[in-house]
C-alpha cells in the first residue's frame, strides 16, 4: 500500500505542533486585523473635556482611557451599538456634557457586503466567532436582503410564551436512518462543513475546521485535494470526498473515513468540474495530488463512469466494499429532476444525500454559473423532501443540504422546510475572516490568508485562532437553534424537520 | 466532425482609465510616518503600480479600477487612516437594465476574452426581472461530449439562417427534387446591428464588420455604403431601393405592407438571397410573423427596445411608450405562435433589443430565438461607458469615434470569444451539443414562477407579489 504523500511534514506531526485538543468551549478570539470594522465610528472633538462620563456610560468599552492616564486613546468604535444605547439611555453621545461626541455610520458599513451576505450579516458573523455569543440586535444576524428564499421566509412563533428548558434540547442527528450493519453516526449539531480542498484553502483552514469539527462532535470534509497528514488525529470527525479527479484518493483515506462523499456536482458550479488555477498549484499541492506544479488542475464533469443511477451504485459498492464501517453521502446539485436524483441515490445504497444549491458554493467559478445554472436550495429542499415522502422514504436516508445557509435561522428555515441537517462553508470562512472580496481564484489566492497556499498568505492565520472562530461560531449557532427549539416548545431538532406549518412566506397570502 | 470553431482571443487593454468598482480613501494628512506601512505589502501591489505609474505618468494612474476589495490595508493601517467605498461614479454608469457590473463585467471580457470567474457564491438578488426569472438546469450524471467542453468532441455553436423545407422528395433515380432554398450556416448565434449610436464616425461601423467576418457571422448594417462589405446583411427600409440586396447571400427588409412582393422580386434577380424582415416585438407582433411565415418569409426579425422591452406604441399627444412586456416574454409568445400554425421549424427567428450577457443570448434561444443580434455590448466592448453624451451632443468621455482598427476588432473579438465560451460552459451543464438544440427548449430553463409554484405553493399557499 502506498503511504500518504504529505508535503507539509517539514511542519512536523501533531503533537510537535504544540496543538492542544480542541474544546468545545467559547473563548474570545478577537480580530486578527489591527482595525476592526463595524458599523459605527466614533469622533471625539476637542470639546472634550475629559470627565470620562462616555467610560462609564458605555457598557461596550468603545470609549477607552487606559487607567491612570487622562487622555483617551483610540476606541473600539466597532463594538458600537448605537441604536440600542439610544433606545436604553445608555448612548455616550446624549450623556456627553461637553457634546462633544458624535457617532455615524462607517463609509465601510455601506459598501461592503452584497445582497446574499449584508454587511449586517458579515459583522454579526465576525461578532460571533470573535465572541462565541449571538449578535444583540444591532445588526440584522438573521436574513440578508436577496429579496427571496429564506430571506422572505420566517419562522412563526407560537405566542403562548411557552418555552421548554433549554438544557433539555437536543441538537443531535443522526446520519444513518438505513437500518444497515453499518455505525450509527451521530453528530451533535445538525451541522458540519462543507469540502474545501488542499490547495483551495490553506493547511491551516483545513485544520481549523477538521478541529472545530472535532470539539462540537460533527464533521468536515477534505475537498478534492487529498488528505494531509497533519488531518489524521482528526480522522474520526473527516468525511473523505471522492471527486470526479480523483486527486488524493487513496485506498488508505478511505478505509479512515467513518463517512465517503462522492461530489457528483457542486452548487458553486453545477454541471461544470473543479478547477485550480495553475497558481495556487505550488509544489506541495501538487504533490498531494500527484500533479504537475504551476499547472492548472482541471477535475472533469461528470463522472466519466457514471452514466446511470445504476452506474452510481456500483461506486457506493466500491466504497462499502474497501470500508465495510464507512457511511456514503451523494452530493448532486439541483437540476430540475433533484428529486428523481435524490430517490436514486437512495436506492443505489447512499447513507446521505446531500443536495448544494445553486447560489453558495466557496470554490472560484464562473460568474455565469453560480448566477444562472440549477436552482436555489430553498426550491430543492421541499421538492426533494416530499419525492421521499410520497416514496415512502424519508425516514431511511438523511437529507442534508447546502448552498446558501448562511445564518443559524437559514439552518432551522432549511430544517423546517423538509431537510435533516445542513452543511456550511462560507459561514466558516466569512468566520475566519473573509470578506467575501471573491477573489479567492486570482494569483496565490486569498489576500486575507484563508484560501490560499502561498507560504507568506498562510501564515497569516494561526490554526488555533482559526479553531477558536469556529468552535465559537458553532456555539453561537446552537444557542440560537436551541432558543428557536426551545421557543417552539420542542425538545429535539428531529420534531422541527418538515415542519413547514411554522414558516411564513412574506411574498404568499 | 468539422474543425472545431475557434475565436482568437488577445488581451486588449483599455485605452481610457476604466472605471473601478471600489476606492480607498486615504487620508493622508493624519500619516504617522511610523514606516509600517501596509500599503507596501497590497497582495495585488496596487499601490506599488500606482507609485509607477505616477513616476512614469504614461498611462492612467488610478487605482480605483484595480482595488479588489480585501480591506487588508484598511484593517492594518497603524492609525486606521484608511477607509473604503464603492466608487459613485461606478455606481452612477448605465441604469437599471444595463447595470454598472453588467458594463464592468463585459470590459473585463473586452479587455481579456476570459471568462469572469469568482469565488464565496453567488452575491446578487435571489431573482430578478426579465431574464434573471429564468434559471438555466443541469445534467446531473450525463453529459454530452467524452472530453470536456473544449475538447475534439465539441460543442457546437453553429445556427442556419433561411428558410428549411419541412420535407425532401426524391426523383426515380434518388436525386433530390425538392428546390431546397439556400441556408447559411453561422458558428455563433449571434448577429450583430452594425450602427447603434446615431452620432459616431462611420469607422466603427466598419469596425463592427470587420469582427463579423473574423467571427464568421454578419452584421445588419442601414449604410448603403458598407453594403458591398463581405459581412454585411444591408437593411432595406420601407421606401428604400431594392437594389442594395444586389449579390448578397443576406438582405433585411423593414416590415411593410408591400414586403413580400419587393423581397420576390430581389430573388427574381439574385436566387442565392435570404430574406430577413425586420418587425417590432409588441402586441401584434406573433399574428404578424404568422402571417409572413405563411407567405414565404425566410427569416424573421423581430426587435425589442435597447433595453429589451417591447414598447407599447404612442398615441397622438401622449410621451414616451411605456415599458410593456420584456422580451424573453415576447420571444416566447412568437414562437409559440409559430409553433401552433405549424410553420416553426420552416422559418428562422432572431431577436434583438437589451441582450447585455451571454447567458442572455443561451435564455433567448430556450425561449424560442435561434439567434440573437446584439449591439450595446460591442458599444461596451469599445469602452463605452453608456453615458449617452454622444446623443447630447455632448465630448465622449472615451473618444470612441477616435478608436483604430486593431484595438476594435480585437476587443469586439475578445468580448465574443468570452461570450462564446460561457454559451459553452451552460450548454454544457444543460447536456445540450447543439446551439440549434437550444431553441425553444424550455424544458431545459426554470422559470422562477413556477418554480415559486411547485415548490412553494404546496407549503405557502398563493404568491402575493410578483417580482
Amino acid at each position: 500500500m502506498a503511504s500518504i504523500v504529505d508535503p507539509h511534514r517539514r511542519l512536523g506531526p501533531v503533537s510537535e505542533m504544540g496543538l492542544e485538543t480542541p474544546v468545545r468551549e467559547a473563548k474570545p478570539a478577537p480580530d486578527r486585523f489591527r482595525n476592526s470594522l463595524g458599523k459605527y465610528q466614533l469622533y471625539r472633538s476637542e470639546d472634550c473635556a475629559k470627565c470620562g462620563t462616555c467610560v462609564v456610560t458605555c457598557s461596550r468599552g468603545v470609549n477607552v482611557r487606559p487607567e491612570g492616564y487622562v487622555d483617551f486613546v483610540r476606541g473600539l468604535d466597532w463594538r458600537c451599538t448605537a441604536e440600542i444605547c439610544k433606545a436604553n439611555g445608555t448612548y455616550c453621545v446624549d450623556k456627553c456634557p461637553q457634546k462633544a461626541l458624535r457617532i455615524e455610520e462607517t463609509p465601510i458599513y455601506k459598501s461592503i457586503g452584497d445582497y446574499r451576505w449584508t454587511a449586517d450579516l458579515i459583522l454579526s458573523a465576525w461578532h460571533m466567532a470573535e465572541t462565541g455569543t449571538v449578535p444583540d440586535g444591532e445588526l440584522n444576524y438573521q436574513t440578508g436582503a436577496s429579496g427571496g428564499g429564506f430571506d422572505r421566509i420566517e419562522l412563526v412563533f407560537p405566542d403562548n410564551g411557552a418555552r421548554t428548558d433549554p438544557a433539555e434540547i437536543s441538537t443531535s442527528i443522526p446520519l444513518n436512518r438505513r437500518g444497515d450493519n453499518r455505525p450509527k453516526v451521530t453528530i451533535d449539531i445538525p451541522v458540519y462543513g462543507g469540502g474545501m480542498s488542499f490547495g483551495s484553502v490553506s493547511p491551516v483552514t483545513i485544520l481549523s475546521k477538521a478541529r472545530a469539527a472535532t470539539a462540537w462532535n460533527t464533521f468536515s470534509c477534505t475537498g478534492e485535494g487529498g488528505y494531509i497528514e497533519r488531518l489524521i488525529p482528526y480522522k474520526d470527525h473527516m468525511i473523505t470526498q471522492v471527486a470526479t479527479g480523483l486527486f488524493g484518493v487513496r485506498e488508505e483515506t478511505i478505509q479512515m473515513a467513518p463517512i465517503v462523499e462522492f461530489k457528483y456536482a457542486q452548487g458553486a458550479k453545477p454541471g461544470l468540474g473543479g478547477h485550480l488555477l495553475g497558481d495556487k498549484n505550488t509544489s506541495a499541492v501538487a504533490a498531494m495530488r500527484e500533479a504537475v506544479a504551476g499547472t492548472s488542475l482541471f477535475s472533469p464533469f461528470p463522472f466519466h463512469s457514471v452514466y446511470s443511477i445504476e452506474d452510481h451504485k456500483k461506486h457506493v459498492d466500491w466504497i462499502k466494499h474497501v470500508n465495510p464501517r464507512a457511511l456514503v453521502s451523494a452530493k448532486v446539485s439541483t437540476p430540475n429532476d433533484v428529486d428523481m436524483v435524490a430517490v436514486g441515490s437512495y436506492y443505489a445504497g447512499a447513507h446521505i444525500v446531500h443536495l448544494d444549491g445553486s447560489y453558495g458554493g466557496t470554490g472560484a467559478a464562473p460568474d455565469i454559473a453560480k448566477k444562472n445554472i440549477a436552482m436555489p436550495i430553498e426550491y430543492a429542499i421541499p421538492k426533494v423532501a416530499r419525492f421521499l415522502t410520497d416514496e415512502g422514504i424519508r425516514d431511511h436516508v438523511t437529507l442534508i443540504v447546502s448552498g446558501g445557509i448562511r445564518t443559524a435561522y437559514d439552518m432551522a428555515k432549511a430544517i423546517a422546510l423538509g431537510a435533516d441537517g445542513v452543511v456550511i462553508g462560507t459561514a466558516e470562512m466569512v468566520s475566519l475572516g473573509c470578506i467575501r472580496c471573491g477573489r479567492c481564484e486570482s494569483g496565490v489566492g486569498c489576500a486575507r490568508g484563508i484560501a490560499t497556499t502561498d507560504p507568506g498568505m498562510v501564515s497569516k492565520m494561526t490554526v488555533e485562532w482559526g479553531t477558536q472562530r469556529l468552535i465559537n461560531m458553532h456555539t453561537a449557532w446552537r444557542e440560537q437553534l436551541v432558543d428557536i427549539l426551545s421557543r417552539f416548545g420542542m425538545r429535539d431538532v428531529k420534531e422541527l424537520r418538515g415542519r413547514t406549518d411554522l414558516l411564513r412566506h412574506l411574498d404568499y397570502e | 466532425m468539422p474543425a472545431k470553431y475557434h475565436i482568437h482571443t488577445k488581451p486588449a487593454p483599455p485605452r481610457k482609465k476604466p472605471i473601478g468598482k471600489y476606492g480607498i480613501i486615504d487620508w493622508r494628512e493624519d500619516c504617522s510616518a511610523c514606516h509600517n506601512c501596509v500599503k507596501r505589502e497590497c497582495a495585488y501591489s496596487v499601490y506599488n503600480d500606482e507609485r509607477d505609474r505616477l513616476q512614469r505618468t504614461i498611462e492612467y494612474t488610478d487605482y480605483l479600477y484595480e482595488c479588489k476589495g480585501c480591506l487588508c490595508c484598511v484593517q492594518s493601517c497603524t492609525k486606521g487612516l484608511l477607509s473604503w467605498d464603492v466608487n459613485p461614479e461606478y455606481l452612477k454608469m448605465g441604469d437599471d437594465v444595463w447595470t454598472p457590473d453588467i458594463i464592468s463585467s463585459n470590459w473585463y471580457q473586452s479587455e481579456t476574452g476570459s471568462v469572469p470567474v469568482s469565488g464565496a457564491g453567488y452575491p446578487g438578488p435571489f431573482r430578478g426581472p426579465g431574464f434573471d426569472s429564468i434559471l438555466t438546469d443541469m445534467s446531473e450524471i450525463v453529459r454530452p461530449t467524452r472530453d470536456g467542453i473544449h475538447g475534439r468532441e465539441y460543442i457546437s455553436t453553429s445556427v442556419d439562417i433561411g428558410r428549411k423545407p419541412m420535407k425532401l422528395e426524391l426523383n426515380a433515380d434518388g436525386s433530390i427534387a425538392t428546390n431546397c432554398p439556400p441556408i447559411v450556416e453561422i458558428p455563433i448565434p449571434i448577429l450583430f446591428n452594425a450602427r447603434p449610436w446615431q452620432k459616431l464616425g462611420d469607422s466603427i461601423s466598419g469596425f463592427i464588420l470587420d469582427t463579423a467576418k473574423e467571427l464568421g457571422t454578419f452584421a445588419l448594417t442601414d449604410q448603403p455604403d458598407l453594403a458591398s462589405h463581405p459581412a454585411a446583411i444591408p437593411h432595406i427600409g420601407a421606401t428604400e431601393d431594392d437594389a442594395l440586396a444586389s449579390g448578397k447571400p443576406l438582405a433585411e427588409w423593414a416590415d411593410s405592407a408591400d414586403v413580400i412582393d419587393r423581397i420576390r422580386q430581389a430573388k427574381l434577380s439574385n436566387p442565392g438571397l435570404i430574406s430577413i424582415i425586420k418587425l417590432p416585438f409588441g402586441p401584434n407582433a406573433a399574428e404578424r410573423a404568422v402571417e409572413l411565415a405563411q407567405t414565404g418569409a425566410d427569416v424573421l426579425h423581430l426587435f425589442a427596445d435597447w433595453h429589451g422591452y417591447t414598447v407599447s406604441p404612442l398615441l397622438p399627444g401622449e410621451g414616451p411608450g411605456v415599458r410593456s412586456e420584456h422580451i424573453s416574454i415576447a420571444i416566447r409568445e412568437v414562437h409559440q405562435a409559430l409553433v401552433k400554425a405549424g410553420i416553426r421549424d420552416e422559418i428562422t427567428m432572431i431577436a434583438s433589443g437589451g441582450i447585455a450577457l451571454p447567458e442572455q443570448v443561451v435564455k433567448s434561444l430556450l425561449c424560442g430565438a435561434d439567434l440573437v443580434s446584439i449591439d450595446v455590448p460591442l458599444m461596451i466592448a469599445l469602452e463605452c461607458r453608456l453615458c449617452m453624451n454622444c446623443r447630447k451632443e455632448l465630448k465622449c468621455p472615451v473618444d470612441l469615434s477616435e478608436v483604430n482598427s486593431d484595438y476594435a476588432v480585437q476587443r469586439m473579438v475578445n468580448l465574443m470569444g468570452a461570450w462564446h465560451s460561457q454559451m459553452l460552459e451552460m450548454m454544457g451543464a444543460m447536456g445540450i451539443r447543439e446551439a440549434r438544440r437550444l431553441r425553444g427548449e424550455a424544458g431545459r430553463a426554470m422559470f422562477f414562477d413556477d418554480l415559486e409554484r411547485d415548490c412553494f405553493g404546496p407549503i405557502f399557499g398563493e404568491r402575493r407579489q410578483v417580482v
